[in-house]
């Protein structure tokens, strides 16, 4: 019955149509995918005169030139976002997960104190999310203003990211919790040794998550911050690129690099990492988000 | 810590007076509480700090909602400013503007229903039949990955195909086919809002489709291939009646979430088309409070659509849970 590739004898063979049906299907929807994301980069690396030919973007850069990333990199406040934003994304991906794992551990652990009115607690608040004006009051009298924690605080457990964890703590078997706690373990030695181990995929699928969730974070900068040069990546992209502000103040020389290049750069920068992580962890995602609906 | 052991004696400082939950019987119900609370501290202590996080920034800010009936003014915090009942809502209720934000927000949201809904069951349908792993394997991870791109890029990327100077401008005019006005325009706004939300998030909604399609069993198709049926026959009669309760849960539980059309997507093209069309309720709610700094009232209307959200929400948990399937909050 296992599926080994080949289809199943009963399927038939389809025919030539309906092969190249599929065929054409699939590679439109790949392409709607790709196109946007490749013109993207191609215009980034395209040198000016090309940019300019073609009236603003290209699908092949003609001759390859990185003036606008060596423009942009040279320290100015793209350099600043950049690092601000890898910061928050470091430091609250690992905030969050300490806090979520912490959570979700006690509140997986059956007949813990309070286990039930907290869990209803933590589940409540699916319900009701806070609205952004009592949202902003609160980061308000936290004193959080133009602080980076207001753009971690907030954020710090996803109640979504809670339960798929709390629901993977289930299934540990509780034979393994029980043989440890025998042998004389703590709690803490349960979860650092036999617990976290066996959920490294989990955590990884939830970090990635949180990693991208904080680093794609724009707007709660534009509310809580008035100095500018803290703002992270995102928030600056939408003030140059869908803002309207231009770029031609930071780029020096426009006879090296066009503005379109330049904006196209940022947008790259901002995509890069989270490409680049993608392909590693997304074998995890797909069993993280199917056990995650299941249980919620 | 010592307190505790005394209290653990018999005939400790408190008597048993109220009713307590069935504890031990040697023991009071507090001193029963505090023994319990002590077997586990460390759990407890381990939960503390995310535990502090939702009572801090998720019943601090439920809390926050008294702005909702407040002249709040900043500077004189939520002690100092006026209370002014329920003004905000009578004003809300004469206040064309608001009027448009829901009427827009519902027709985004009906937009969605009808055009994204059943946009990632058709993409999941068309990658199960695909019968080669490798083939699949690649489309479902380019798909997948505009749903980690943040709302500035997509529509960064949407500019730039489909702007004035974009790529689509750029073939119709080659082809000698004049130029279309879709960003800016707001004619084109919703059909534009849906395909940013498809483009963004179809591949990853397809996952859930996915693993229930996967469950169909496979004896079924099986049978009805050697009865003669073809590709289209086994689909309307085997799969869509296999995943319809998947299909009808989702349908339902999109139904709760119906007003929650998202910020960010609107909050970034709000002023290219501009409020006419462009305002939803929450952006509303953000160039009133933020932009005009007229907290109170920004507030109410938050609150008001809270409010909403939370009837529809428990509503359609309510109908989950009748069509034999486990709501949001029950986990």
């Amino acid at each position: 019955m296992s599926r080994t590739g080949a289809a199943p004898a009963w399927m038939g063979r389809p025919t030539v149509a309906v092969r190249v049906a599929k065929a054409v299907a699939l590679t439109v929807v790949v392409l709607l995918v790709i196109f946007p994301l490749w013109t993207v980069l191609a215009t980034s690396l395209a040198d000016p005169q090309t940019v300019i030919e073609n009236g603003g973007w290209v699908v092949w850069p003609g001759e390859f030139s990185f003036g606008a990333y060596t423009e942009i990199l040279q320290g100015g406040i793209i350099t600043r976002a950049m690092l601000v934003s890898a910061g928050i994304t470091l430091v609250g991906t690992a905030l969050s997960l300490a806090c979520t794992v912490g959570l979700a551990y006690t509140l997986s652990r059956p007949k813990v104190y309070g286990g039930k009115p907290l869990l209803l607690l933590v589940l409540f608040t699916f319900l009701f999310p806070p609205g952004m004006v009592p949202l902003f009051l609160v980061v308000r009298s936290a004193g959080l203003f133009d602080q980076y924690a207001a753009l971690v605080l907030p954020f710090l457990v996803n109640v979504f990211n809670l339960v798929v964890m709390r629901g993977f703590f289930q299934s540990i078997p509780p034979e393994l919790i029980d043989a440890a706690r025998i042998d004389g373990a703590g709690e803490l030695a349960i979860l650092r040794r036999i617990v976290l181990p066996l959920s490294k995929a989990v955590i990884a699928v939830i970090g990635l998550f949180y990693a991208v969730a904080y680093w794609n974070r724009f707007f709660e900068a534009i509310i809580y911050f008035n100095d500018q040069t803290r703002w992270p990546i995102g928030t600056v992209l939408r003030q140059y690129v869908t803002g309207g502000a231009s770029l031609a103040e930071t780029s020096g020389e426009l006879a090296t690099t066009s503005p379109q290049s330049v904006q196209m750069a940022v947008v790259v920068l901002a995509t890069l990492p989270i490409v680049c992580v993608y392909p590693f962890l997304q074998r995890y995602f797909v069993k993280g988000v199917v056990t995650g609906a299941l249980k919620a | 810590m010592s307190m505790t052991r005394v209290r653990g004696g018999a005939g400790g400082t408190s008597p048993p007076v109220e009713t307590a939950p069935p504890g031990p019987k040697d023991d009071s119900s507090r001193s029963g509480h505090l023994r319990r609370i002590r077997a586990d501290r460390v759990l407890l202590v381990v939960a503390a700090p995310g535990l502090v996080y939702f009572l801090v920034f998720h019943y601090g800010a439920l809390f926050g909602n008294v702005l909702a009936f407040q002249d709040f003014v900043p500077f004189l915090g939520v002690s100092g400013s006026e209370w002014v009942g329920l003004a905000h809502f009578e004003r809300m209720f004469g206040d064309p503007e608001f009027w448009n934000a829901v009427r827009n927000t519902l027709v985004i949201a009906a937009l969605q229903l009808v055009f994204f809904f059943p946009a990632p069951l058709a993409l999941a349908l068309l990658l199960n039949s695909v019968v080669g792993d490798t083939v699949r394997r690649f489309v479902q991870s380019v798909v997948y990955l505009p749903h980690f791109l943040s709302w500035v890029i997509v529509v960064a990327l949407f500019q730039q195909v489909l702007g004035g100077a974009g790529a689509l401008n750029g073939w119709l005019s080659d082809l000698g086919l004049g130029t279309v006005s879709i960003i800016g325009n707001p004619d084109a706004y919703g059909p534009l809002v849906i395909a940013q939300l498809i483009w963004k998030e179809c591949g990853w909604a397809t996952i859930i489709f996915l693993a229930a399609l996967s469950q169909v069993d496979e004896q079924q198709y099986e049978a009805a291939a050697l009865d003669g049926a073809g590709y289209w026959r086994r689909l309307w009669h085997v799969t869509l009646p296999a995943i319809r309760p998947v299909i009808a849960l989702l349908l339902v539980l999109r139904l709760g979430e119906f007003l929650s059309i998202g910020f960010e997507q609107f909050f970034l093209q709000r002023q290219s088309v501009g409020p006419e069309t462009g305002e939803v309720l929450e952006t509303f709610v953000y160039f009133t409070g933020f932009a005009s700094g007229d907290f109170g009232y920004a507030a109410a209307v938050g609150l008001f659509k809270g409010v909403i959200g939370v009837a529809l929400v428990y509503a359609a948990n309510k109908v989950a849970h009748r069509l034999g399937e486990q709501g949001v909050y029950h986990s």
